[in-house]
């Protein structure tokens, strides 16, 4: 087979992206699991997490450099290695969220939660199996579960709805609330965002398959529409 | 007074708007044989005005045929026959009635090794001028510095323009061909693999060359170089042996689509480096 080495160091590039993605998932668990339990110990390591999430990050980016300068690629390589350079950007934002909810987590010093979190976690774990199942599809270059799972978000944007409802409520009726329902509406929001970016992978899976660049569909808006209505 | 200015700047604008969206030259169903053997199958190509096209394609696909047929250099070979319609400006020049000399005029050639005659640069350049009947000192003057000037070799050879063609730099050669070629004000510019045989610096000087000229003329370049005609051609035809050995075209669009997003899986092989 022609270019063999090639093919092999875009393997390698795609395992590292898949490595990638499962640093990120598992620090946006994580850091909704510290909080839940409010461990500083585990916030703290998720912010060591996030400096390795980075770090990773630009190891890769320096890998697609070399391959772009001494492969040079072309038509889908062209597509994918531009595409993976996107989607590691979108990781290592995704994992700023989780570092993120683990400051909000330190911050709050001895403050309790102001109230047992039920819809956070969901919103945590909908958005982490989100990205993972993003990811397989793009590592399997299957367009057609990319276009579905950004149908998914508006699940994670119902959950962010009625969290901030909820928080509403706990202001309207104590105001002295207002700091603590404030960590959590930012925590929620972080959820809200990281779920947003998984479309983002999936707009690059179709771009990497089709070479269209499209929105897969707006859903970013969502929660704000929601709010009108 | 600013009424004229602006109105014959806008007819300019349109002019040079109507030029650059014309086809200079078309292919029609052409095919080429040599003897028995069909080395080209039904080509059809239009190539646009003040444009570089490209023409890609592996060892043997008949890239270097399809460039010959734009100025009927198979003629020259005997067993060559081509079938089909070739149109400059609309015109047939397949046709019995077409005088070829005119064609070679203006459709030019620049070949793969630099191949400047035994004489001086000048002579070099004002070759083909004086074979077309300029005889007068300061005319051949004039359109020897023009086209070494368009070639980007009249800095560097204004002060030799009488020794020998063959003692400059590979590169230098090169463009002393293309002066050669631009000499005789061509509409059309062939070129076979025109850097293949120089060094990087060489070859970007070349490109930049193509690029600085294509305002003024039509350029159709083969290339082994995907790179090469990534970075110079504004379209880009992709060429394949069939089952019987015929070369055909497979794909032509925007050169940007073809090394971004081809149509045809065997271009995106070929461009990808999959196999060829």
């Amino acid at each position: 087979m022609l270019r063999k080495t090639f093919e092999t160091e875009i393997k390698q590039v795609k395992d590292e992206v898949l490595v990638l993605g499962s640093m990120v998932e598992q620090a946006i668990l994580d850091s909704v699991e510290a909080l839940k339990k409010r461990d500083m110990k585990a916030s703290e390591k998720i912010l060591q997490a996030d400096r390795d999430i980075n770090k990773k990050r630009f190891g890769i980016e320096n890998q697609l450099m070399i391959l772009i300068a001494t492969q040079q690629p072309m038509a889908h390589d062209l597509r994918l290695l531009a595409s993976i350079m996107e989607i590691i950007s979108e990781l290592e934002r995704m994992g700023d969220y989780a570092k993120g909810i683990a400051n909000i987590n330190i911050r709050m010093g001895d403050a309790p939660l102001l109230k047992p979190l039920i819809d956070v976690p969901r919103m945590a774990q909908k958005g982490a199996d989100m990205l993972h199942r993003s990811l397989t599809a793009f590592v399997n270059e299957d367009i057609e579960t990319a276009r579905k799972i950004p149908m998914e978000d508006d699940e994670v944007d119902a959950l962010y709805n009625q969290v901030y409802r909820e928080l509403m409520t706990f202001i309207i009726q104590d105001p002295t609330t207002i700091e603590r329902a404030n960590w959590l509406l930012w925590v929620a929001h972080n959820l809200e965002r990281f779920a947003d970016r998984v479309t983002n992978i999936c707009e690059r899976t179709v771009f990497i398959v089709t070479g269209e660049l499209t929105e897969i569909s707006d859903t970013s808006s969502e929660f704000w529409k929601q709010q009108k209505s | 007074m600013q009424t004229p200015v602006q109105v014959k700047t806008v007819v300019n604008e349109n002019a040079v708007k109507a030029r650059q969206s014309a086809p200079k030259m078309e292919m029609r169903n052409l095919s080429v044989y040599y003897g028995k053997f069909r080395a080209l199958a039904e080509i059809n190509l239009t190539v646009q005005a003040n444009k570089i096209t490209a023409i890609i394609g592996p060892s043997g696909c008949g890239k270097s045929t399809l460039l010959r047929s734009f100025n009927r250099m198979n003629d020259l070979t005997p067993s060559a026959r081509v079938d089909g319609e070739i149109f400059l400006d609309g015109e047939n020049i397949n046709s019995n009635s077409a005088d070829i000399v005119d064609v070679r005029r203006r459709v030019g050639m620049v070949f793969q090794r630099p191949n400047p005659f035994p004489k001086s640069i000048y002579d070099n350049v004002a070759y083909g001028p004086r074979l077309y009947g300029v005889k007068r000192k300061s005319d051949l003057d004039g359109i020897v510095e023009k086209s070494l000037r368009q070639a980007a070799l009249w800095d560097e050879v204004k002060d030799k323009l009488h020794q020998s063609g063959l003692s400059i730099s590979g590169g230098q050669q090169q463009r002393l061909c293309i002066a050669r070629a631009l000499a005789v004000e061509p509409e059309v510019i062939l070129m076979d693999e025109p850097a293949s045989a120089l060094d990087p610096i060489s070859t970007l000087r070349i490109e930049e060359l193509m690029h600085d000229i294509v305002s003024d003329y039509t350029i159709i370049i083969v290339t082994h170089n995907m790179q090469q005609a990534a970075r110079v051609s504004d379209y880009t035809a992709m060429m394949m042996i069939d089952e019987n050995r015929s070369g055909r075209m497979i794909e032509f669009d925007q050169t940007q689509r073809i090394f971004t997003n081809p149509k045809d899986k065997r271009t995106e092989d070929y461009v990808t480096g999959r196999f060829g």
